[in-house]
């Protein structure tokens, strides 16, 4: 990383050191940061909260029309449903973001 | 047809279309051989992280755990799924935009330092190695009873069947290979987990049926098996025996070594564009979902069925699956009060317990106790077979990648030819193939604990300096290393002190806050991220050019390609 091989290499190397394209790098990085921690807090809630700390509280109310006690269910099925929605919000949220940012990738490799 | 020669026809049908595979595509280059040429689409890549991932372990061993652990299954479920979305979120799309071939090649150019590399290298073999001897061993026991052929001669099929591929293929061959794998695995899972479903509750959806109503008694199925509990004296299936501070503490060391095991991590290096990691996350997790969430079900129905069938039965009239299972020692009765009547009870029933049943054989015997079909019975053979295949090609390609690339071509011969890195890189796959099989040969006793403590280990490394390392740039060489070697060297001594040392010590009393070593790797994962942090703040800050590193990875788009690495 310490060599500038290429011409085109070199010039992304002078652009991130722009000020404005660096304070906009900084923005970009600060929404994703915040995307992140309210998906995570979810994921926390979830898994270790519903699953695992409250699952005894949880237990004694019965999803109704099934025989699952709520906190099992949340343990066993619902916190892994729950990741596979976190995933693809997120993914969603930052192609979003990439795109008002101008750092998506198009659609060449 | 009999049972064995459907699972003949089914097994070697498999094999066929697993070597078809290889064949077509072949790697030439060592980008090739390392991450498939760069170019898999997400779908494909979710898929084969899928069966990359889900191992013997998770297809044959999973549901019989969480039959016989209830609630406390759930530490498997969560926190072998939980992990993605920390991949998703906070590894995988930076990786792919540093876009290196190994773990260790981002440590490495990440702290600017070989120790480290080396340091990874050693961390990298020293957990695949130890998470792939247990594969080969289940390749061997699914040969030994499906087939009938001696383990060992089951092993060695195996064994050259994944030398084929790998070593032919590399990361290319593996990953299509693994796309018909998770085809044939979960296939071969979910088909007898529907007829069981519709058998015992009438709903065809075991997610959905195992919440149902049981079809003979009218009760809610999980109120039955809380009552057949009760009566034979085990604690409530919904309940569980563990303390709610290792579960905690057991999910979260799996989750974080789920996103920290090297053969996970490099598949997302194989597709093409940052925004392709994050979704080849989602597609995996909702195909490694569908076995997870079917497996708590089929744990219900598997644990039904048995209670069911044997309990207070005589043995004189016991089914032919008991028989046969009996011959293999992996079922064993002992009529301890002479009544002649099967008593399967629980620790706080005032009768002694006559069964003990081996948790492995519950997904393998489900079919025949259940009386299915029997090419059902050779489906879960060939199923069990790929899910074992296919995560010991994941895990010897990152054997294979660290000497030939990490400690070859990195670090002692630099000048190194491309012909010869991919010459190296088969060769090293090919010994790794031998070492693999001589520990399913020859398996240490203790292959099915160090399975899992290999998340401990992994977690204890490798997540908490990957995390750092992208979100702290203020992160130095000198807190990294010292952190990976103090995590993994903490969790290592206290799973190796009560897990081989001494296992009659091996109890909630002795343990360091009531954390067994299964969970252990959380503490030593938060002693790594403790102990890098302090070190790097008291060491001199990072070079520049590291932190313009961090500055690129945390964005697609700037250097696009994978940066030329000149260090």
């Amino acid at each position: 990383m310490t060599e500038h091989p290429s011409g085109s290499d070199s010039n992304q190397r002078e652009s991130a050191s722009d000020p404005e394209v660096a304070a906009r790098h900084a923005e970009y990085w600060r929404r994703n940061i915040r995307y992140m921690g309210i998906l995570l807090a979810i994921w926390f809630v979830v898994s270790f909260g519903f699953g695992i700390l409250l699952v005894e509280p949880l237990n004694t109310i019965q999803i109704p029309g099934t025989g699952f006690p709520l906190g099992f269910w949340f343990a066993q099925q619902g916190a892994i449903y729950v990741f596979v929605v976190l995933i693809f919000v997120y993914v969603l949220l930052m192609n979003r973001l990439d795109r008002e940012f101008g750092v998506d990738e198009g659609e060449g490799a | 047809m009999t049972v064995q020669s459907w699972t003949f026809l089914l097994v070697a049908a498999s094999f066929a279309l697993y070597i078809g595979i290889a064949i077509w595509s072949r790697a030439t280059t060592t980008k090739e051989f390392y991450v498939a040429g760069g170019g898999v689409s997400p779908l494909a890549n979710g898929m084969a992280t899928a069966a990359d991932w889900m191992s013997a372990a998770s297809f044959i061993s999973m549901a019989g755990l969480i039959s016989f652990m209830g609630y406390d299954g759930t530490v498997y479920l969560m926190g072998w799924t939980g992990g993605y979305v920390l991949l998703a979120l906070c590894l995988a799309p930076y990786l792919r935009k540093y876009g290196a071939f190994t773990v260790p090649d981002f440590v490495g150019d990440r702290y600017y330092s070989q120790l480290a590399r080396v340091v990874a290298v050693v961390c990298a073999i020293f957990v695949s190695f130890t998470y792939v001897a247990g594969q080969m061993r289940g390749v061997g026991i699914v040969f030994g009873r499906f087939l009938e052929v001696d383990i060992n001669t089951g092993v060695y099929i195996g064994m050259a069947i994944v030398f084929f591929y790998a070593v032919l293929g590399g990361m290319k061959g593996i990953t299509y290979t693994q796309v018909a794998q998770y085809c044939v695995l979960i296939f071969a899972y979910l088909v007898p987990a529907i007829f069981l479903s519709i058998m015992i509750t009438g709903n065809p959806i075991p997610q959905l049926g195992f919440g149902g109503t049981d079809t003979g008694t009218g009760v809610a199925l999980l109120e039955r098996l809380n009552g057949l509990h009760e009566e034979l004296g085990f604690t409530a299936y919904t309940s569980g025996t563990k303390s709610m501070r290792d579960v905690f503490f057991i999910t979260a060391a799996l989750m974080a070594g789920t996103a920290g095991l090297p053969h996970v991590i490099i598949r997302f290096y194989t597709v093409p564009r940052v925004r392709d990691a994050r979704l080849s996350v989602g597609y995996a997790l909702v195909f490694i979902a569908l076995l997870y969430t079917t497996a708590p079900a089929l744990a219900v129905f598997a644990r039904t069925n048995l209670i069911n069938s044997v309990s207070e039965t005589p043995y004189s009239e016991v089914p032919e699956w008991f028989t046969n299972w009996e011959a293999t020692g992996l079922l064993a009765f002992d009529d301890v009060n002479g009544d002649g009547l099967i008593q399967f009870v629980g620790p706080n029933s005032p009768m002694a317990n006559e069964l003990t049943v081996d948790r492995d054989i519950m997904v393998l015997a489900n079919p025949e106790i259940a009386g299915l079909p029997d090419w059902v019975v050779g489906l879960v053979a060939a199923g069990g077979l790929a899910a074992a295949l296919s995560t010991a090609a994941g895990l010897l390609l990152v054997v294979s990648s660290a000497v030939s690339h990490d400690l070859l071509k990195r670090s002692f011969m630099p000048t190194i030819t491309e012909k010869g890195e991919l010459l190296a890189a088969r060769i090293a796959a090919g010994v790794a193939v031998l070492v693999a099989g001589y520990f399913g040969v020859n398996p240490p006793g203790f292959v099915a604990q160090v399975v899992a403590f290999a998340f401990g280990l992994a977690a204890a490394s490798f997540f908490p300096v990957i995390i750092l390392g992208i979100f702290s740039k203020r992160t130095t060489r000198e807190g990294a290393i010292l952190g990976m070697v103090t995590g993994v060297t903490l969790t290592a001594a206290y799973i190796v002190y009560f897990a081989l040392m001494h296992p009659e010590l091996n109890n909630r009393d002795n343990w360091w806050f009531g954390i067994s070593p299964e969970g252990f790797g959380t503490v030593g994962m938060l002693v790594n991220f403790a102990i890098t942090m302090t070190v790097s703040r008291f060491t001199r800050e990072p070079p520049e050019h590291v932190r313009v590193l961090v500055e690129l990875i945390r964005v697609p788009k700037d250097g696009g390609e994978a940066p030329e690495i000149s260090a």
